[in-house]
């Protein structure tokens, strides 16, 4: 390997040139402590990776977990300041850099408090015990004699500020993780609801997001692809490519690596131009199934197969009292961020500048440096907040392309996906195929649950390294996120037997897929709590009830009840004395279910129209168990947006493709939910200072998903198998 | 070659006729409020005030606002003041309700949530909770955030007990 050089454009420079790192809590000041920049990541095993103290009695904390709007880079503040005994006001974070942040591992599956509130609150609380024993020693009196007030150190009548100890010099010190942490009995700033820092610059339109960056020089920057996604195997193949197309444009040029087309142009207009002027022809290949065939070419084509549980015999349930057996489908959905994503690079020879939004820099450091030919540590990768991306979006394909079309223009480019490209371009949530089969005694006890479920993996390629270098399609190798869950496929009842058949089918001839929002988790439950459901109706019992009856573990009944409670769940059997108005009828329903942490548990109110079709869902309450909230308005908004964001996903969401391919390319053809139907909610949190943080981004989706399910049938007596719920699939139920 | 009247001041953009207003404001004038999302008109997040009235900047060509005003997020604050006969402030009541109810996510929508809120405000002081969800329908939001901004453009009007959609119980109980 050649020696790494580092990047060329200086810390200085770079603030000068683009003002990236100037705003918001991003630290402006250059102290003398803080690292150097240098190719990370920075040894983790050392407290100066972690903490650097300020002359001036401040402290900058740094943290690999990115901010997405959920408020993590306040909440892992407030974790730092407990621990160091500091005020909210005195400490800050930097912007995620590989040349300057840990790598804690990339921010999804609701990491940045599960995993880094603990390797955060170590390192405060071994920086916090280091500088009391040096305030000890100057002192000369024992550390235990000593107090700490907003890093103020107390001892009698004298007092030294940390900034006095250790301003702006390295503490060269191992982390070690065996100081002593807080009782948590003792908190003054975590499990509160600290306001967060970004709210106010984006209030008042002054935080930069990765789409108001700029460089130095830069050319603007668009991807020329079909309108919409085919088969991934496929990838994007250019038969032919007329350049003379565009000569009306002058300040447009076109380039091309393999099958990779883009556009730069000096004006961002003659960019955007040129890319839909630009005459292409695609070869295109008739060979998706399209949503007409999606779910019976998955069922009954091949699949590798795996029982991933396997309890007790579940052949129990022909003895049973009562078998409900229930099949349903979920569609494929996207992510659609609310601003496309967008990138900026500059790359030299021997070096290159990413500015992204991707959700681990590191894992996109080496994608993009594979992709340009240089070493890892030759590129350096920064994070820039775009808009709430919930999962993959195209964020790793941006970031590829800018530095693809950098390197082939000669120039700093800033790539801005239009709307169709990541509509179109998107790793979309998997659809998913589900059979339920579950059993009770005469009791209402269960006696089995049975699942098996078909989806696909995640893609591995991006789309531009697949079409500029020919990199063959393929998938992730198998994670849990990926596959069934077993915690939310029935892992919260007591069933004593139970088995679970995972059946993976080969993505490569289906769109492409990557984790969405509590991946796979709101079919999982649509299917799942909907056979619990009915299980219930036919014992004649209350679905609250019956779900108590067969929940012992505290955390699931801890959820299912605080979503009952705020609801105020009236029991009675399902379908019976329903509200009805003419031909609107209402219903309600109950679910619980998670991602692969934490507890959920909701409740739905809807309304139908049994004359139209149409859905309206009045009111959800959600309830997440996440161990220790750091932030409970951070949680709340949380559980507000998951909760809007599953009435969304169940009323109006799917991909829409023929055999050749994508054809929702927008918010008309691939609609969201807007003000008018958007329903009341209520979050509540059931706090646990005694417990580890387990996460709290995704795990009430799956609940509310099965509550609005639930809630359908509670108001018109039938069931919906497939969803979102459009008028033709509420009608064709209610037939 | 156009003259354009932003937020008071009068400038001379050397963008083709056909150039959409956004890419004036963001890329020449760099400022940060309007900004891209669609370039459809489906959205909301480019929006500014044209002569008071909310207008999809990705889609306006510079040729068609000759003397127009054209107010921006940058001068949302000293219009809103103007309009409403009070001095001038560096925010609007809206934008410190967002940041009291703590209600932005990603934050990417909130200019065509404050522009249209705040166009929603100055023609009707005292919205209620049907007339907020018609006029802010345009305007979407993937993080989720409606209740809140509902809650905030109640509280901005000072009518903070009217606000039902967010933390606080419906109306709506099941029978």
């Amino acid at each position: 390997m050649t020696q790494p050089k580092t990047q060329p454009i200086g810390r200085r420079d770079f603030l000068k040139a683009g003002g990236a790192l100037v705003v918001s809590f991003h630290i402006p000041v250059l102290a003398q402590s803080t690292p150097v920049p240098q190719a990370g990541p920075p040894d983790a095993q050392q407290i100066d990776s972690w903490i650097a103290i300020h002359q001036d009695n401040t402290a900058t904390v740094y943290i690999g977990f990115v901010e997405l709007g959920q408020g993590a880079s306040t909440a892992l503040l407030q974790v730092a300041a407990e621990e160091l005994d500091m005020a909210m006001s005195q400490i800050r974070t930097t912007g995620q850099d590989t040349h300057l942040t840990p790598n804690q591992g990339g921010t999804y599956s609701s990491s940045a408090i599960r995993v880094g509130r603990p390797q955060v609150q170590r390192a405060a609380a071994e920086a916090r015990q280091a500088l009391l024993a040096m305030a000890a020693t100057r002192f000369g009196v024992p550390v235990a004699s000593l107090t700490v007030e907003n890093g103020i150190v107390r001892a009698g009548n004298t007092t030294v500020t940390y900034g006095e100890l250790i301003g702006d010099r390295r503490f060269n010190l191992a982390f070690t993780g065996n100081a002593p942490v807080k009782d948590p009995s003792t908190y003054n700033m975590v499990a509160r609801p600290v306001p967060r820092n970004d709210i106010p610059l984006k209030a008042r339109g002054q935080y930069r997001h990765v789409q108001h960056q700029r460089l130095p020089d830069m050319l603007h920057g668009r991807i020329v692809r079909p309108r919409g996604q085919g088969a991934y195997r496929d990838g994007v193949k250019v038969q032919s490519l007329d350049v003379a197309s565009i000569a009306h444009i002058p300040g447009a040029r076109v380039l091309r690596q393999g099958d990779f087309i883009g556009i730069v142009a000096e004006r961002e207009w003659d960019a955007v131009k040129a890319a839909q002027q630009l005459d292409v022809t695609w070869v295109r290949s008739r060979s998706l199934p399209g949503n007409a065939d999606l779910f019976s070419r998955m069922e009954n084509g091949p699949t590798s197969d795996r029982v991933a549980v396997d309890e007790g015999d579940v052949s129990a349930a022909n003895s049973a009292h009562a078998v409900s057996a229930f099949a349903g489908t979920g569609p494929y959905q996207a992510h659609v961020p609310f601003a496309p994503n967008c990138a900026l690079a500059d790359v030299r020879e021997d070096s290159a500048l990413v500015l992204c939004s991707s959700q681990d820099i590191y894992n996109t450091r080496t994608s993009v440096a594979m992709l340009l030919g240089l070493e890892p540590e030759q590129v350096r990768v920064q994070y820039h907040e775009g808009a709430g991306t919930f999962g993959h979006s195209c964020w790793d394909d941006a970031a590829q392309a800018a530095a693809l079309m950098s390197q082939l223009a000669g120039s700093p480019v800033r790539v801005q996906f239009m709307r169709w490209d990541e509509h179109g371009w998107d790793t979309y949530g998997p659809a998913h195929v589900g059979k339920a089969r579950v059993s009770a005694d005469a009791g209402g006890k269960l006696v089995s649950y049975e699942y098996e479920g078909w989806q696909h993996h995640w893609s591995l390629i991006e789309t531009t390294a697949q079409t500029a270098t020919g990199t063959p399609a393929s998938e992730w190798p198998p994670f849990p996120a990926m596959q069934l869950n077993p915690r939310t496929l029935g892992g919260m009842y007591d069933a004593p037997n139970r088995k679970l058949v995972n059946h993976h089918v080969d993505g490569l001839d289906y769109l492409k897929g990557a984790w969405l929002r509590s991946p796979l988790d709101l079919s999982f439950a649509f299917i799942s709590e909907q056979a619990i459901d009915d299980l219930a109706w036919q014992l004649g019992m209350d679905p609250w009830q019956f779900r108590q009856r067969n929940i012992s573990e505290y955390h699931w009944l801890g959820v299912l009840n605080a979503a009952a409670e705020a609801a105020n769940w009236q029991p009675r059997r399902a379908n019976t004395g329903n509200d009805s108005r003419g031909t609107t009828v209402r219903g309600r329903g109950i679910g619980v279910g998670t991602h692969l942490a934490s507890w959920g548990g909701a409740v739905a109110d809807i309304e139908v129209d049994t004359a139209t079709g149409e859905v309206n869902i009045l009111h959800l309450y959600g309830a997440i168990d996440a161990g220790l909230v750091v932030n409970t308005a951070n949680v709340e908004n949380q559980i507000i947006g998951q909760l809007v964001q599953t009435a969304s996903r169940m009323l109006l969401e799917e991909i829409t493709f023929d055999d050749t391919g994508v054809t929702s390319l927008d918010w008309s053809t691939y609609p969201i939910i807007r003000f008018d139907r958007c329903p009341a909610v209520t979050p509540v949190i059931v706090q646990r200072l005694d417990e580890p943080s387990s996460g709290a981004g995704e795990e009430v989706m799956a609940a509310a998903a099965a509550a609005i399910a639930n809630a359908f049938f509670d108001a018109t007596g039938k069931r919906m198998t497939m969803y979102p719920f459009t008028r033709e699939r509420v009608l064709a139920a209610l037939a | 070659m156009a003259e354009l009247t932003i937020n008071g001041a009068t400038i001379t953009t050397t963008a083709d006729d056909d150039t959409p207003l956004l890419y004036v404001l963001t890329d020449e004038l760099q400022l940060l409020g309007p900004r891209f999302g669609c370039g459809l008109a489906q959205c909301g997040s480019c929006s500014v005030l044209v002569d008071g009235v909310e207008t999809r900047a990705c889609v306006t060509p510079v040729s068609a606002l000759a003397g127009k005003s054209i107010t921006t997020l940058e001068g949302i604050a000293s219009y809103y003041a103007a309009e409403t006969g009070q001095p001038p402030r560096a925010t609007t009541p809206l934008q410190n309700a967002l940041v009291e109810e703590q209600a932005l996510q990603c934050g990417y929508c909130y200019n065509g949530m404050i522009i249209k809120g705040t166009e929603l405000l100055l023609n009707n002081p005292s919205p209620d909770d049907s007339e907020i969800r018609a006029a802010m329908s345009g305007h979407l939001c993937r993080c989720g955030t409606y209740p809140k901004i509902i809650t905030a453009i109640h509280r901005a009007a000072g009518n903070l007990a009217n606000a039902s959609a967010g933390k606080a119980q419906t109306g709506e109980e099941h029978a």
